[in-house]
């Protein structure tokens, strides 16, 4: 594969909850993982999506520099599973570094690491890192994976000093179990370099786009998680 | 000339001459500061305030208007004195002698008159309907004599369409706040020396007219004084505080709307010239700051007040009793400093004092250099009540200096300097349709243009529509001004603003305000053309009534050159078109991209378009995209409605932009923060203006079924606010299936 050129699902040009402040997503096409909760199902195949180019792609994010730096703000590579294509990215942020723009990657951290992720991570200035659950049986049933990559990711972060936020989606009756946020909490306090530990509410407003593709929804019957489901959560991991 | 009133004001020009900028600049301190200082509303503005909410609900149970004063025909010294409550009352003034009572003037026309009292199960008074039946000819009637038939053809068929013919033209702003600084009489001193020498040695129909005009005006505001003794008021000389500054002013606005009928009566840029009053109380110790805001709560719920009686035609096209009664609030001076002052804040604090509400239409002039605390109160507020609009003001103070106010929703003018006729828009839509069938109207199949050749072939080629749309631009905008000049020239006749005008200078600027409906939809159906393929399906008649698109092609809205260029090019063509017509009174023509709520009866009067939107469709409001084309979220529509040039659409660009809250950001303080930064991001780009609504889809929805349970519920539609559950359900419906910006 051409490492200038990039698949990805799509772009938001006004993004702002995935990192600080007004933020230009690009949503890579791709994703190992099969998240019975998640909201972009059509993020999964592999090998499709729009092809860009990362020049082409810096030229249209330099089109909001002005919204990205007055507000703080930067470039977020999100998924499907940005970590498919590391080389892609690290092309993509080493131009946007040096343009004085500000990158994150918004990952499960669910491929082993290897040189190129490492070398991606050189250029990435913000982690933001899905932990799918802290316990691997649950792990594998809710995504069809275990969690030891991103357990590893996570330390690996860590132990490069590399900043990171820690994102657990709370799914009423699957990710917040009170022992699971407990250890969840003590595997947090291992690491070193995490900033932000943030909450995100189970919601199924990506439910459509199951449907839409002929998929049955796995999570039917489940509640959205409510603003008491997240305090309660909050209280365990006390933040 | 000196006044006991002006003690401790710095001299200048002002005292010579009429110069209310002159007196600002010399007067108003700047506040930098954030909104700490703010106090709440006192128990007598509480106590009133609910007074008036109760008088809204029988106002809206009696079917949304309470009564009707159908036997005056209104002048501003007509009614008796009217009060909510006196005792509670700070700022005295009503438009009929009991609040939300509608006045009738007919003089804007008697039929519109007597169709408005039907609608709301009344008669027009007999005396009323036989003097204007039989002695008096009204603007509407004088319109219709002078009309021709390709007029008449062309507003039929909605090809030019929401015109000021049958309802008044509005969008003059007097400058109130001289009564406040020079009293009455000053005035008449100044207009007498205007009437002396508006003599030329030739007397032409020009100095006629003008002579005419100004004798109007000073009877005008010898009325007003008039007006204001009712309420036991010498107006004669300068106010002499604070509350009498507001209380002169608003004595000024209400004798223009009891006057006007007019489609948008607008107040100016009035808040920073009155904290030039308060700051003197204040500093004296004469008042303290719950006082102040005391003075502006009761004016403002003055403003929110302020009602017209109105067709159900009208109401189709400006839904929601919308006033217009446009407040421009800071803004920077020529000489760097901000004119942010305190009362900046305390006009807005009104949207938390007495709550969300869609009039005055508070429009912020925003410059990125505005002081930090104020962007951020602003915003706040934006998130809190969708009842603030945005426009920049670092483009427009190249254009019109530092004391320029917006009339209706995005017209700049110099206050007291510039007016405008109002033009309403022709829609751009539907001149494409006609250029593709030469000239016949795609619903009716009336050749209503001059006939040319249609389109023959199966698939559209964009050269050749170019061309012939091209063509239609032509004629559209010929006839488009020619109706205008009949309008103007009729409304000035038989419906002259007398003491609006009477608060203008001699020598004003006119502009010939146009405006255009369904750009989006004109730039998707050309990009289609161009780099889909489009098949036209015909009826047995041969008339193109559909269209097929084959393939995908760029849409506007997405920060897209290829199509967005589409657009400027089709503003720039249109524009220098319009440039081309003769005008009445050698106006200006200038344009606006702006259609308020009435995308939405427009886009139903227009048959499929060749971008796939199917006939009686909404058009996209003002630039906005059409509904659902923009794929890239909300900056890169920012990035596209930036594109659009000013300088062809001096009158205005309006953007409606609506967000869920969750989508600005996490916290409080970042979805201040991520706002701020999007409006200075996005008038760094010179972009016009913008409306900002933040809410949620379930909201809107509950308040279609349950507007009961919403009575302040604001949002912002194109150029105005409006309350959500005054508008139709069709419009209600449009608001919630618009882009809101969602993300997940």
């Amino acid at each position: 594969m051409n490492d200038l050129i990039g698949k990805i699902h799509s772009v938001e040009t006004f993004g702002t909850v995935d990192g600080p402040g007004i933020r230009y997503v690009i949503f890579m096409q791709g994703c190992p993982l099969k998240c019975k909760y998640c909201h972009n199902r059509d993020t999964w195949e592999i090998g499709t999506g729009l092809e860009v180019t990362s020049e082409n792609l810096v030229k249209q994010i330099l089109k909001y520099k002005t919204y990205i730096q007055t507000s703080g703000g930067g470039v977020t590579a999100s998924g499907g599973e940005a970590l498919l294509q590391a080389k892609f990215l690290t092309n993509l942020f080493k131009e946007l570094q040096q343009k004085g723009i500000h990158t994150a990657l918004d990952t499960a951290g669910s491929l082993p690491i290897n040189d190129d992720i490492k070398e991606l991570l050189k250029y990435t200035d913000l982690i933001l890192l899905d932990i799918k659950h802290i316990n691997n049986e649950k792990c594998i049933e809710l995504t069809g994976s275990s969690n030891t990559n991103e357990l590893n990711f996570a330390k690996y972060l860590s132990e490069n000093n590399i900043p990171m936020w820690i994102r657990q989606v709370i799914v009423p009756g699957i990710t917040d179990d009170k022992k699971d946020l407990e250890k969840l909490k003590e595997f947090i306090s291992t690491l070193k370099s995490v900033e932000k530990v943030e909450l995100l509410p189970y919601h199924n407003l990506g439910k459509f786009k199951w449907t839409n593709l002929g998929f049955e929804y796995p999570l039917e019957n489940t509640p959205q998680a409510t603003e008491e489901d997240i305090q309660k959560a909050k209280e365990i991991l006390e933040i | 000339m000196d006044f006991e009133e002006w003690k401790d004001f710095v001299d200048g020009d002002w005292k010579s001459e009429i110069n209310v900028r002159d007196f600002i600049q010399k007067n108003y301190t700047p506040y930098e500061g954030n909104s700490k200082f703010l106090a709440e509303a006192t128990e007598n503005t509480k106590k009133l305030w609910d007074e008036v909410l109760e008088l809204y609900k029988k106002e809206r149970e009696n079917g949304g208007v309470l009564e009707i004063s159908n036997d005056i025909a209104s002048t501003i010294s007509s009614h008796d004195a009217g009060y909510i409550d006196k005792n509670l009352e700070k700022i005295v003034g009503l438009q009929t002698e009991k609040p939300l009572k509608r006045a009738i003037m007919p003089s804007g026309g008697i039929r519109i008159v007597e169709q408005s009292c039907e609608a709301y199960g009344k008669k027009v008074s007999d005396k009323i309907e036989d003097i204007y039946h039989n002695y008096r000819r009204t603007h509407n009637d004088g319109v219709f004599t002078a009309y021709t038939p390709e007029i008449r053809a062309a507003r039929t068929s909605h090809i030019i369409t929401g015109l000021p013919d049958g309802y008044g033209r509005g969008r003059i702003i007097g400058d109130y706040r001289r009564i406040a600084l020079y009293g009455i009489d000053r005035l008449i001193e100044d207009k007498k020396a205007q009437f002396a020498n508006a003599i030329l040695h030739d007397v032409t129909e020009y100095i006629i007219q003008e002579r005419e005009e100004i004798h109007d005006q000073i009877e005008a505001l010898e009325e007003l004084k008039v007006m204001a003794e009712k309420y036991g008021f010498d107006i004669s000389k300068p106010a002499k505080d604070a509350v009498e500054a507001v209380q002169w002013l608003y004595f000024g606005y209400l004798g223009a709307v009891k006057q006007q009928n007019g489609a948008a009566m607008s107040i100016g840029r009035t808040s920073t010239f009155l904290d030039i009053y308060f700051e003197r109380d204040l500093k004296q110790g004469k008042l303290t700051e719950a006082e102040a805001q005391e003075i502006m709560d009761h004016f403002v719920m003055k403003l929110r007040m302020v009602r017209f009686l109105r067709t159900p035609k009208y109401d189709e096209l400006f839904s929601g009793d919308p006033v217009w009664v446009t407040e421009s609030i800071g803004g920077m001076g020529l000489d760097g400093r901000t004119l942010v002052t305190k009362n900046s804040f305390r006009v807005l604090h009104t949207l938390e004092t007495l709550g969300p509400a869609p009039e005055p239409n508070l429009t912020v002039l925003w410059s990125t250099n505005l002081p930090k605390g104020f962007k951020d109160f602003c915003t706040g507020l934006s998130i809190k009540t969708s009842s603030i609009q945005y426009e920049n003001d670092d483009l427009m103070r190249g254009y019109w200096g530092d004391d320029y106010g917006i009339a209706c929703c995005v017209s700049a003018m110099r206050i007291g300097k510039q007016m405008q006729f109002f033009g309403a828009r022709c829609n751009l839509a539907k001149s494409l349709l006609y250029a593709i069938n030469g000239g016949r109207d795609e619903i009716t199949g009336k050749q209503v243009a001059p006939k040319f050749e249609a389109i023959t072939s199966d698939y559209l080629d964009y050269d050749e529509v170019m061309e012939k749309f091209d063509n239609i631009m032509e004629w559209v905008s010929k006839i488009y001004i020619n109706a205008l000049n009949i309008i103007h020239y009729m409304h000035d006749k038989y419906c002259y603003e007398s003491l609006e005008m009477a608060l203008h200078d001699k020598d004003i600027f006119r502009t010939m305000a146009c405006g255009i409906a369904g750009l989006s939809v004109v730039a998707d159906s050309l990009s289609a053309i161009k780099y889909a393929k489009v098949k036209v399906i015909r009826d047995e008649s041969g008339l193109a009534v559909d269209y097929k698109v084959e393939g995908d092609f760029p849409k506007y809205g997405n920060d897209d050159d290829r199509v967005d260029s589409i657009a400027v090019d089709i503003v720039k063509k249109f524009m220098n078109k319009l440039r081309k017509q003769k005008t009445y009174r050698l106006s200006k023509p200038t344009m606006s991209i702006l259609t308020i709520t009435s995308n939405v009866v427009y886009g139903k009067h227009t048959g499929s378009t060749p971008d796939g939107r199917k006939a009686g469709e909404p058009f996209g409001p003002g630039a906005n995209p059409l509904h659902g084309r923009d794929t890239h979220g909300a900056l890169a529509v920012l990035n596209t409605i930036s594109k659009l040039p000013y300088k062809h659409a001096e009158d205005g660009i309006s953007y409606t932009f609506a967000i869920v809250p969750s989508a600005l950001g996490k916290s409080d303080k970042d979805r201040v923060n991520n706002l701020t930064s999007l409006l200075d991001g996005y008038f760094a780009k010179m972009s016009h203006h913008i409306n900002v609504n933040v809410f949620d889809r379930s909201l809107l929805l509950d308040a279609m079924d349950h507007p009961e349970k919403y009575p302040q519920l604001t949002i912002r539609v194109s150029g105005y606010a409006v309350n959500f559950i005054k508008l139709t359900r069709e419009q209600q419906l449009d608001v919630i299936n618009r882009t809101i910006h969602e993300k997940f």
